[in-house]
């Protein structure tokens, strides 16, 4: 077994945490059993499906593909930093309004990933929208939702006093 | 209430937790002194056990314990046959279930053979990896043809032949049908469905509280209320003392309606045993051996027509791969069997399977469970007979329909729900001609291909037409009741993968109790919260649980207005219900809370008259006589890159009825969803399997499972036949999207690459560039 271990410093959601962790331990389990901050989920430990996808220092990676240790002096930011149940970010608003998810377990995954690809592409159009999707795997919606979710956070974020949603009342 | 809620797009209840990740998966369950497990597999599909050395695992550190089959003792029993054959004259069935661990023989790669636990689940995997295993390898029963020739390795000893079941269903005289017809064409089909690969892998945590004699388990299950039974007996506990909580579900697609998996008997077991709660999450390398699948059938199928394109009788033999064992009966080829029948008058049906035993893993209902493949012979069928016949394939499908006075149709065959598989209500042209409005049919014949064939672009069109039986038996039930706080808890024994029942049964509640969809709290999948049930599966969570929601509220309803008219003195008739209180019509300021209500209904102190039953709550079950029949049409247009055989598809329609809706917006998702898996299989989904029974393609990187580059964007349009065997009128819509999608891909293909003119047939799903490259140019 191994016994390689390092102290880390890390910043979760603003927050500093100092842990003493195990080499090989995988961040996703880091951030979901040590810290209990479980709204990252895992699904394929492999790196294909995306739901593990929190951002590292403003750049969307996978948990599962990165050591705790890696993150020592670093800034993690996962789905329980973005917004509340009573105070959900425009993005997870919009999600809800469009219908975006349905058992929701890729969910926190998408979202990391599309709030940063929107600070990147502020006004994107479908198709680069999808091939930034294209990296979460969604086994429920067939995405056209999570599409017209990101859409319609885009013009929000944009122009945050706009827009409702044409299907909803 | 001024707006109806049944009916509207409604936001969901359960969205806001989901995400902000505050809602709870199985594997977010931590416990104290929690043990964490590993299974040790086989990694031989046929093999004789020899010996299982788990000496040196059991001296690793940090490892408590290691168990095989024997350490199990009385505990070690197949599983039950969850599905008992239909009563179908003439039946053979050969039960041969799952056991928690191997102890003779393996069969198939992924079967569980040992159980690792230790203090974390990376030491437990450590550990797996100190067990010596010898095992003799047997030859692998792999292909369905070779499996059942007398000379065959057997998977089971005793069953010769590898036959799982044989099953002969007919109606009118096919051979009779055959002389009189015009024209006959037969072909062999292969239909080859994959794994359901929800995003959140299977996992359980169970935990026994010795003082409280009580055993906890929360688990990735479709099916709650029938584990706790069936575990209960396993282990010799009261029913009560055993709870399982199926919470949030990452996605259930159906093998997570399998029941006893190896898993869910050893986890708790070790929790009894040890005294500690225990953990075990599926990996995605596991979740490709360990969890059930759908697979291959090869069909030799005929079809009869006059000279007019009109069916005069389907005739079809197909051999059916059950995998290693056979706990759910014949499920899926009964549904093969049946919905081969489609929409279609086919008068005369000569139908017989044999499912056979392979060293793979377990086949199981998965999303469409077996209707793809059915619906994929008769519409490739149909699109060969349109082209023999010179008849345009929307018009040869428009002459067999069933006409709309036609219904009830009685198809007189025996289906999986054991009663006879008759129609209960349609209305089928209507969807066919909007799907043809809506794809632009002729015109696209008449003007787009034409020009876009001339500018050297292959673009195709396929439609496709599909029933779906939905809404099965026995039974669902519900409890409703007004809290004290005015708002309102439902519970229902079904569990919940991320159909939105948090929110269509709290629809349908507001309406009768006159609240805010987000005044009702649905509680879905927990035993301690709702005793009886049998599960998520067939479509019919709506159906059959949100009627029986729909009966308790409204018993509850009048519950509300016998107290409300006594409070008020008044007559029931002069009293409305609305906004969380009722108010006697007419008299502004005259009216009352539920909340209020509902402590009046549950006196502290005080008599209440002989009979009288606390509360504001109401109990009640609602069992369909049989399922309630949905349908539809896709229609798609793709376009084919010759070279690469890669496709784009352009346009996706999907004409749906089934019956009336409950959420527009849950709906568009239901179907938007069955499709993207459709497209997986039809193009990109193969689990690939060696002549050994190896899985050449378990990763998500080998098997490809569509993203939102491959999936289009989808037109949905809906027509509406009620169905009359339920009040609300409701049919399922869960496996619509999956179903068709097959022969939709082959006819598209065909007509953008100009098949027919070279004699090739696209006999086969799935079809890939490999494999499309394979066909045309060999």
């Amino acid at each position: 077994m191994s016994t390689d271990r390092h102290d880390i410093s890390v910043t979760v959601n603003g927050t500093v945490y100092r842990r003493n962790v195990e080499a090989r331990l995988l961040l996703s389990d880091f951030l979901r059993h040590d810290l209990l901050l479980a709204g990252t989920h895992v699904g394929c430990e492999h790196g294909v499906c995306g739901a593990c996808t929190v951002i590292y220092d403003g750049v969307a990676i996978r948990s599962c593909l990165t050591f705790a240790a890696q993150t020592d002096g670093h800034d993690i930011m996962t789905v329980e930093g973005l917004g509340t149940p009573e105070n959900l970010h425009p993005l997870q608003e919009a999600m809800r309004e469009c219908h975006g998810l349905q058992c929701g377990y890729c969910t926190p995954g998408v979202l990391m990933t599309m709030k940063v690809f929107l600070e990147e592409t502020p006004s994107p159009d479908e198709a680069q929208i999808r091939e930034a999707l294209s990296g979460n795997l969604c086994r429920c919606t067939g995405y056209q939702h999570i599409v017209e979710a990101v859409q319609l956070a885009a013009q929000r974020l944009q122009h945050p006093s706009s827009l409702q949603h044409p299907t909803q009342k | 209430m001024s707006t109806r809620q049944f009916g509207a797009p409604v936001r969901r209840n359960e969205d806001a937790r989901l995400l902000s990740g505050q809602a709870l998966f199985v594997d977010d369950v931590e416990l104290p002194n929690m043990m964490y497990a590993a299974f040790l597999r086989a990694n031989v599909a046929h093999g004789r056990i020899n010996a299982i050395d788990v000496t040196a695992a059991r001296a690793r550190e940090g490892v408590i314990a290691v168990y095989t089959a024997g350490d199990l003792e009385q505990y070690w029993a197949p599983g039950p046959v969850l599905v008992p054959p239909p009563p179908i004259a003439g039946v053979v069935f050969n039960a041969r279930t799952q056991v928690p661990m191997a102890k003779d023989k393996v069969r198939h790669v992924g079967e569980a053979l040992a159980v690792v636990l230790a203090e974390s689940r990376y030491i437990a995997e450590d550990a797996l990896n100190d067990i010596d295993v010898d095992i003799e390898a047997l030859p692998a029963v792999v292909d369905l043809e070779q499996a059942v020739m007398a000379d065959s390795a057997t998977v089971h000893d005793d069953v010769r032949g590898n036959i799982a079941a044989h099953v002969r269903q007919t109606r009118g005289n096919y051979a009779a049908a055959k002389a009189k017809a015009a024209h006959v064409a037969s072909r062999r089909f292969h239909y080859d469905h994959g794994a359901s690969s929800p995003i959140e892998t299977r996992g359980i945590v169970a935990r026994w509280d010795a003082r409280a004699g009580q055993l906890t388990i929360w688990d990735t299950t479709q099916a709650p209320v029938f584990l706790r039974n069936g575990l209960a007996g396993w282990f010799g506990l009261s029913e009560r003392q055993v709870r399982v909580i199926a919470p949030f579900v990452g996605g259930g697609f159906g093998p997570k309606i399998m029941m006893f998996y190896p898993e869910e008997v050893v986890v708790p077991w070790a929790a009894l045993k040890h005294n500690r709660p225990v953990k075990w999450i599926e990996d995605r390398l596991e979740h490709f051996f360990a969890t059930t699948q759908e697979r291959g059938q090869t069909h030799d199928a005929e079809i009869a027509l006059d000279a007019d394109g009109r069916i005069l009788g389907v005739k079809d033999v197909f051999l059916h791969d059950t995998g290693a064992y056979n706990p759910y009966g014949l499920t899926v080829p009964i549904n093969s069997q049946c919905t081969l029948l489609g929409p279609y008058v086919i008068p005369n049906y000569d139908s017989t399977f044999t499912a056979v035993f392979t060293n793979k893993p377990i086949v199981t209902p998965y999303r469409g469970a077996g209707r793809q493949h059915g619906v994929f012979v008769i519409e490739r069928l149909l699109d060969i007979a349109a082209r023999d016949l010179n008849i345009d394939r929307a018009e040869i499908r428009r002459r067999n329909l069933i006409p709309a006075d036609a219904f009830p149709y009685n198809n007189e065959i025996i289906y999986q729900d054991f009663a006879p598989l008759s129609y209960d209500s349609g209305n089928y042209e209507p969807i066919l001609d909007k799907a043809i409005e809506l794809i632009g049919y002729k015109s696209f014949f008449t003007e787009e291909q034409p020009k876009l064939r001339a500018q050297g672009r292959f673009v195709g069109l396929g439609i496709a037409c599909y029933v779906e039986g939905t809404g099965i038996g026995p039974y669902e039930g519900a409890k409703v009741q007004i809290q004290n706080n005015g708002k309102v808890n439902v519970a229902t024994g079904i569990g919940t993968q991320g159909q939105g029942h948090f929110t269509s049964f709290a629809q349908i509640v507001a309406d009768q109790l006159g609240v805010a969809v987000p005044d009702v709290d649905v509680i879905t999948g927990d035993t301690d919260q709702f005793y009886w049930g049998a599960g998520t599966f067939a479509s019919r969570g709506a159906v059959v649980a949100g009627n029986a929601v729909n009966e308790a509220a409204l018993a509850v309803r009048k519950k509300v207005l016998k107290i409300a008219a006594e409070h008020f003195e008044c007559a029931e008739e002069d009293l409305e219900i609305g906004n969380g209180q009722v108010s006697v019509v007419g008299v502004p300021g005259q009216s009352v809370k539920l909340g209020t209500l509902a402590m009046k209904a549950n006196p502290m102190r005080g008599a209440v008259k002989p009979g009288t039953e606390p509360g504001l709550e109401s109990t009640q079950y609602f069992g369909p006589p049989s399922g309630a029949t949905a349908s539809g049409v896709h229609a798609m247009i793709v376009e084919v890159d010759p070279q690469t055989f890669t496709l784009q598809v352009l346009k996706y329609v999907v004409v749906h009825d089934c019956g009336t809706v409950i959420n527009p917006l849950i709906l568009a998702g239901q179907i938007h969803g069955g499709v993207a898996q459709g497209i997986g299989n039809a193009f990109y989904e193969q689990l690939v399997f060696d002549s050994d029974g190896q899985l050449l393609n378990a990763s998500l990187a080998d098997y490809l499972l569509p993203t939102s580059l491959e999936v289009p964007h989808i037109e949905t349009a809906h027509t509406v036949t009620p169905s009359p065997l339920n009040p609300l009128g409701i049919k399922g819509a869960g496996e619509a999207g999956a179903i068709p999608v097959g022969p939709l891909f082959a006819q598209a293909i065909e007509d953008a690459l100009g098949l027919a003119d070279k004699k090739i047939d696209l006999l086969e799903i799935p079809l890939s560039p490999n494999r499309l490259f394979e066909l045309i140019t060999r």
